[in-house]
């Protein structure tokens, strides 16, 4: 009875073909990975009306809608606003396997920027933890010009 | 606006974490009768469509024409709004436009969703930039989490404040809603011992996925005064998107977005005490934590009085003013028609046919919605064509 049930229940159709996509970086994204890569510096730019300065560098300001030219270097020190310790289960779209759990994501505000940047801490204990800390980036000795590589994580500055 | 609005007819499906008997047309079609059948109206009363979802959880293209199948929309004009988890209001608030405008008496609103067939938190990852933001976003559940560190760092919010508003939707939806995905009543105690999946969030205090659909049907002032003996009035609406860097919306601990779009939506509307204006709200609280950290942007506290406005119970079902009374996201979330079945619930309210969830003598209401890079839609709705 059961079997029959199935038998005839609906079906489904699986469905696992490859997508890949080459993201163009633009010549914001392009300035900024270089300057991780080939000088372990952050590099944000800055509004010409306003004055604020946007970390990762994009093209126009939020705020003006005016070109942004001028690129700034930002401290590799920050500040804390929130973070979680991800720890559920799901495919990592970037290389189509399962994401590496726990993580901690960290929202962070580094000095001498006006936006803020989501990276990751190295430390995944949430009572460790707290959203005001000061934080630092930690480069990688092989930088590939990937932003999550060559910037490897955040440490919390004790 | 140029043309009075009402809603007149709203449909929607028995809602599920894997609904197996059916493809998207079926259930969409199912939410539409329902709609036309609630309002003793035919498809060939339907001026014009506007459906929407989010593309990439069932890798669909043109939806529009897909969706022909169950949507009625055979050679008439059909329009496609998809704005990530704002998607059902935003398709609301485009089914009002067509017939604020004057160009169409009477529009079907359509959301829905197939969550089941795909991973949605990969899926809601591709909204974020892939160069500076996905690798660590955790699609809508990590920056939803994150925020709430911020707020409880700032304004002193506790977990236990979050876990009220998992109580209160989880257990409205369990006593009142039929169509709600998840119907168990659970206790403070339970969501604060279920394990934490995204710190501080808890497996309780976070949304489902469901399958479901939402239909909507909007009439100009004639059309729907011939239609319905008390339709549900649009009297204002709301919309503001923020920026798409995630990590800008996550820092701050409040929802700029939110209280934009609730201020315009209020000033078109004449809410001026929101909180004493208001009947009953239906509000896209995704994680319990939202239920907190969001309350202050709609008017309804001040700021940083989350905490004290959920403790105090006004928002529970016996209270002065009752959120969600459907159970809301945290019981049923169709992405696509999440946004809308808010806008559904709050019209339902306030014609009087809520049911078993019925909040006694509604007759103002507003409704949100909300997305993912923390932008926002506020509608508000009432039994009267103008405030008194």
């Amino acid at each position: 009875m059961g079997e029959e049930k199935r038998d005839s229940g609906p079906l489904s159709i699986t469905y696992m073909a490859d997508m890949p996509y080459d993201y163009h970086a633009g010549f914001y994204y392009s300035r900024f990975l270089k300057e991780l890569k080939d000088n372990k510096r952050i590099y944000g730019v800055k509004c010409p009306r306003c004055g604020k300065v946007y970390v990762p560098p994009r093209i126009v300001c939020r705020d003006c809608f005016v070109t942004m030219e001028e690129f700034v270097e930002v401290g590799n020190e920050g500040t804390l606003l929130a973070f979680t310790v991800t720890n559920f289960p799901y495919t990592d779209t970037t290389r189509g396997e399962p994401k590496k759990i726990p993580y901690t994501a960290a929202y962070i505000k580094l000095d001498g920027s006006d936006s803020n940047i989501v990276h990751c801490l190295d430390e995944t204990d949430e009572k460790k933890i707290k959203a005001g800390m000061r934080v630092r980036a930690v480069f990688s000795d092989t930088r590939t010009g990937d932003y999550f590589h060559d910037i490897d994580h955040f440490e919390i500055i004790q | 606006m140029k043309n009075r609005v009402g809603i007149v007819g709203v449909g929607q499906t028995h809602h599920k974490s894997k609904n197996t008997d059916c493809k998207g047309q079926e259930l969409i079609s199912i939410a539409v009768k329902r709609a036309l059948e609630s309002a003793d109206l035919t498809m060939a009363d339907i001026d014009a469509i506007v459906i929407g979802n989010m593309d990439h959880f069932e890798s669909i293209n043109y939806v529009d024409m897909w969706s022909v199948d169950g949507s009625g929309g055979y050679m008439k004009p059909i329009m496609k709004v998809t704005t990530g988890g704002t998607t059902g209001s935003a398709v609301g608030h485009a089914g009002f436009y067509h017939v604020a405008s004057g160009l169409f008496d009477t529009v079907l609103a359509i959301g829905w969703e197939q969550n089941s067939e795909s991973d949605t938190t990969a899926a809601i990852s591709t909204c974020f930039d892939p160069i500076t933001e996905r690798e660590f976003c955790g699609g809508a559940i990590g920056p939803l989490a994150a925020q709430y560190t911020a707020y409880m760092s700032k304004y002193g919010a506790t977990e236990e404040d979050a876990a009220l508003v998992s109580v209160r939707d989880h257990n409205n939806a369990a006593l009142y809603n039929p169509y709600a995905h998840l119907r168990q009543t659970i206790t403070v105690e339970e969501v604060m011992k279920s394990p934490y999946i995204s710190y501080p969030m808890k497996f309780l205090d976070i949304c489902p996925r469901s399958d479901g659909a939402c239909a909507v049907i909007f009439a100009g002032e004639d059309k729907a005064k011939k239609t319905v003996e008390r339709p549900a009035w649009i009297l204002g609406v709301g919309d503001c998107h923020i920026l798409v860097h995630l990590a800008d919306g996550i820092g701050l601990a409040n929802l700029p977005s939110l209280e934009r779009a609730a201020r315009e939506a209020y000033e078109m509307a004449g809410i001026t005490d929101p909180f004493r204006q208001f009947d009953v709200a239906e509000l896209y609280v995704p994680a319990s934590t939202a239920g907190v950290t969001w309350m202050e942007a709609l008017g309804l506290c001040e700021e940083g009085g989350g905490p004290r406005l959920i403790r105090s119970g006004v928002t529970n079902m016996v209270g002065e003013l009752p959120i969600n009374p459907s159970g809301g996201v945290l019981a049923t979330n169709p992405i696509g028609a999440t946004g809308l079945l808010r806008i559904g619930e709050a019209a339902l309210q306030v014609m009087g046919k809520a049911e078993e969830k019925q909040v006694e003598g509604a007759r103002v209401a507003v409704a949100t919605g909300f997305g993912g890079c923390f932008w926002s839609d506020v509608t508000v709705l009432s039994s009267s064509t103008q405030l008194d």
